[in-house]
């Protein structure tokens, strides 16, 4: 990495200056993860800023972010590496009658017929880079033994070409949405970092920050209505980027003071369970 | 080096209440301490955090035990008031926030106050959101009514109790809503009434954790921190026994349902697609044949296509299992959001099937209500009656069980010494796929008095003792 972080506070400016709001924790985290040199499993409902967190931070530091989406059925040919069967059979056609069988075995095997997948070109990359690792939890069991190596060594072994050790430490994210307990053996070399909804306050600043042209005012009470929304017992409560959608629906309806009926107008933005909607209309005590 | 005794203490701590702390996790906390300035708390605790705890519903357990083994100690919070010993790793820092935020005053300027001032004062720091104010107050209000002596063998709850007792909190709600109507020019709509409501609810929420976290420390100076944590000590939510659930803990144990099922849909699914491979799929080689070329070097097969399973639950929900039977409905609810043909049934002594409850409503204390009220299932006097449940079941429904049919039967087998109809379980098995029991009740007390689960449990797949969430847990990923 081409600088280290000096304190808890830098990170946090830091971050905030490519506009995410870190709180304490995370930016705490987000700081021992760099000066350990571990990775970090970002854990907590959807739509908290998890995957945002790791861009922000490729940002910040002026990183390339590679990034790996998980998904069941992903196998080592598509996260770590493949060999390009089909520029090797050619190799192999091309002179059938001169190479000796060895020589040939020993060329096809090489740098040039190796294609690098995420998780190989984030260890081999010579410039900072941010290696994401999205949704971890949606690969099985078997395949989260692959990212074990990668994860504590930060190198990959190929069988035909031997160990492959990364030329300098990424910062490594991996996400979760807790669809299933990931293994031991991969938490026990994470950092683990729980992002929760924010609290009011800085839900407020998160709005400010990120919608263009809100009035203080405003923002406050979307903060509020939100928190009171989330108090309810919802099938799916309002995450961070619907309050934001919520705030610039109302901007672009030229709305500076949500009274009841503009907040049962918008409620479908923030929630999208119609009995969710019912209940939220209900509660908040808009449903006249 | 005092931190390092503390350190392992409040490792050994964390074992203790169940937390699995390997030995890599200590020794990166360990790293991760000296990576952070001692002096910043907030960082400390991060720092331990992300070490030590990885999963969510640790995270409380683990915030208590930090209060106690790192909470703000020093001579302040003797409970004699007296002390004046060595300080303590905060307490400055303490002191200069209290400095910096300029409006807390301390304790001591305060003693010559009545309770009614007091209790204005509380008024008028949640009024305003005067957080130095809050701590202060409740500073305050523990020295002044908890009436805690050193030594005193009581728990924590009953000096929580007697302060807030004296503030009277439950009226302080009424009160600060009456004094901002006043105050506000205008009326105030209901949407803004009630946003101010919940402002001044999590304000007193957060005023009742700060007596809370100084009656703990206050224990702590007394007691010491092993003793403290030790009485402190709660089960982590995946150990909570289903029948002796708080309220609190029933709504933990709820948020915690919803993965769970989600995770057995996932099993089931990916079971299904991942399992042996179909009959070759000639199309599909052909085309990949073209990249090494032509030479079918890389066979496909079609994947199998087996039908979707189909789920029944049949749950007790007499009174023996009642606080059981609420949470089975809630795990019935969840499962249906989950599976596409799910059908449920309820039984005392007679068996209604509940369905329907569940699908025209998302909201799940509705669909238990209409259960509990509306199902008939109430044969002759109410108590359970497992062989006539079952027999009616069979009449009625089992012509509907097939070849795919999972069956769940949930309940203590508690029958009341009736006739047992286990023959209805046997069938069940003959016909059905798969037959599973899921008891409540620990396994010492099965096949004692009129409990005949043995009987039943001989013709099932596998009788499971299911108390806590860990034991339904390991039931999941065994069902597949």
């Amino acid at each position: 990495m081409s600088k280290s972080f000096e304190s808890v506070q830098e990170v946090r400016d830091g971050l905030k200056k490519v506009n995410y709001l870190a709180n304490e924790g995370i930016a705490g985290v987000v700081y021992l993860a760099q000066r350990l040199g571990k990775p970090i499993l970002v854990e907590g409902p959807a739509g908290t800023g998890k995957t945002q967190l790791a861009k922000s931070v490729a940002e910040m530091l002026n990183a390339r972010l590679i990034r790996l989406q998980c998904y069941e059925g992903l196998d080592e040919s598509k996260a770590l590496y493949e060999w390009n069967y089909k520029k090797q059979l050619l190799r192999i056609q091309a002179d059938k009658s001169s190479d000796s069988w060895s020589e040939v075995h020993d060329d096809i095997f090489s740098d040039e017929f190796l294609l690098t997948r995420p998780l190989l070109e984030a260890i081999s990359s010579t410039d900072p880079v941010v290696l994401l690792i999205d949704e971890v939890d949606r690969v099985e069991i078997e395949t989260e033994a692959l990212l074990l190596e990668i994860l504590s060594e930060y190198q990959v072994s190929i069988p035909e070409l031997g160990t492959i050790t990364a030329k300098q430490i990424p910062m490594v994210f991996l996400t979760s949405n807790n669809t299933r307990e990931l293994s031991e053996a991969l938490k026990r070399r994470c950092l683990f970092l729980h992002i929760d909804y924010p609290d009011m306050e800085r839900e407020k600043e998160i709005v400010l920050t990120k919608v263009e042209g809100i009035s203080e005012n405003l923002a406050d009470q979307i903060a509020r209505i939100v928190r009171s929304i989330r108090q309810l017992d919802l099938k799916k409560a309002p995450s961070v980027s619907e309050t934001l959608d919520w705030a610039r629906t109302l901007i672009l309806l030229g709305i500076d003071h949500i009274d009841a009926q503009e907040a049962k107008d918008t409620l479908h933005i923030l929630l999208k369970y119609q009995t969710d909607i019912a209940k939220a209309a209900k509660e908040l005590s808009v449903d006249k | 080096m005092p931190v390092l005794d503390l350190m392992s203490g409040f490792i050994v701590e964390l074992r203790n209440a169940g937390l699995p702390v390997s030995l890599t996790e200590n020794l990166d906390a360990m790293e991760a301490v000296k990576e952070i300035p001692l002096e910043d708390r907030q960082a400390f605790k991060y720092a331990l955090g992300a070490t030590l705890v990885k999963s969510q519903n640790h995270w409380r357990a683990f915030e208590t035990i930090f209060e106690v083994y790192f909470s703000l100690r020093g001579p302040e919070y003797s409970i004699m008031q007296d002390g004046n010993e060595n300080d303590e790793m905060w307490r400055e820092q303490q002191d200069l926030q209290m400095q910096g935020e300029g409006k807390g005053q301390s304790g001591g300027s305060m003693d010559g106050l009545t309770p009614e001032e007091i209790a204005q004062m509380l008024m008028n720091a949640l009024m305003n959101g005067d957080q130095a104010m809050m701590k202060a107050l409740a500073k305050q209000s523990v020295q002044r009514f908890a009436g805690m002596e050193p030594g005193r063998p009581v728990g924590g709850t009953y000096y929580l109790y007697r302060t807030l007792r004296n503030l009277d909190l439950d009226n302080m709600l009424d009160k600060l809503m009456e004094a901002s109507k006043q105050q506000a020019q205008e009326d105030l709509t209901k949407l803004e009434q009630r946003l101010e409501k919940d402002e001044y609810e999590s304000r007193i929420e957060q005023f009742k954790q700060e007596v809370e976290a100084e009656i703990r420390r206050k224990l702590v100076a007394d007691r010491g921190a092993e003793a403290m944590a030790k009485t402190l000590r709660k089960p982590l939510p995946e150990d909570v026994e289903f029948m002796h659930a708080s309220r609190d803990e029933m709504q933990s144990l709820k948020k915690a349902l919803q993965p769970l099922t989600r995770k057995l849909a996932a099993r089931l699914a990916r079971k299904r697609r991942h399992g042996r491979k179909g009959p070759l799929d000639f199309r599909n080689t052909v085309r990949h044949s073209l990249s090494y070329g032509g030479v079918p070097a890389d066979p496909k097969f079609k994947y199998p296509r087996p039908a979707k399973p189909e789920l029944m639950v049949v749950a007790d929900i007499s009174g023996s299992v009642a606080a059981f039977a609420r949470f089975t409905l809630m795990l019935v609810y969840a499962i249906q959001g989950q599976f596409s043909k799910v059908r449920s049934f309820v039984f005392i002594d007679g068996i209604d099937e509940v369905t329907s409850y569940f699908k025209s409503t998302e909201d799940i204390s509705e669909a238990i209500h209409r259960v509990n009220t509306e199902a008939d299932v109430v044969w002759v006097d109410g108590h359970s009656d497992y062989g006539h449940a079952f027999e009616v079941f069979w009449e009625r429904y089992g012509k509907d069980i097939n070849s795919k049919t999972t069956i769940l039967l949930l309940g203590d087998a508690r029958n009341n010494y009736h006739a047992t109809g286990s023959w209805v379980v046997k069938e069940m098995q003959k016909r059905g796929r798969h037959v599973y029991w899921l008891n409540p009740e620990p396994k010492s007390y099965w096949n004692t008095g009129d409990s005949v689960v043995g009987e039943y449990g001989s013709f099932t797949d596998g009788v499971y003792e299911c108390r806590n969430l860990r034991q339904l847990e390991g039931f999941v990923e065994k069902l597949v």
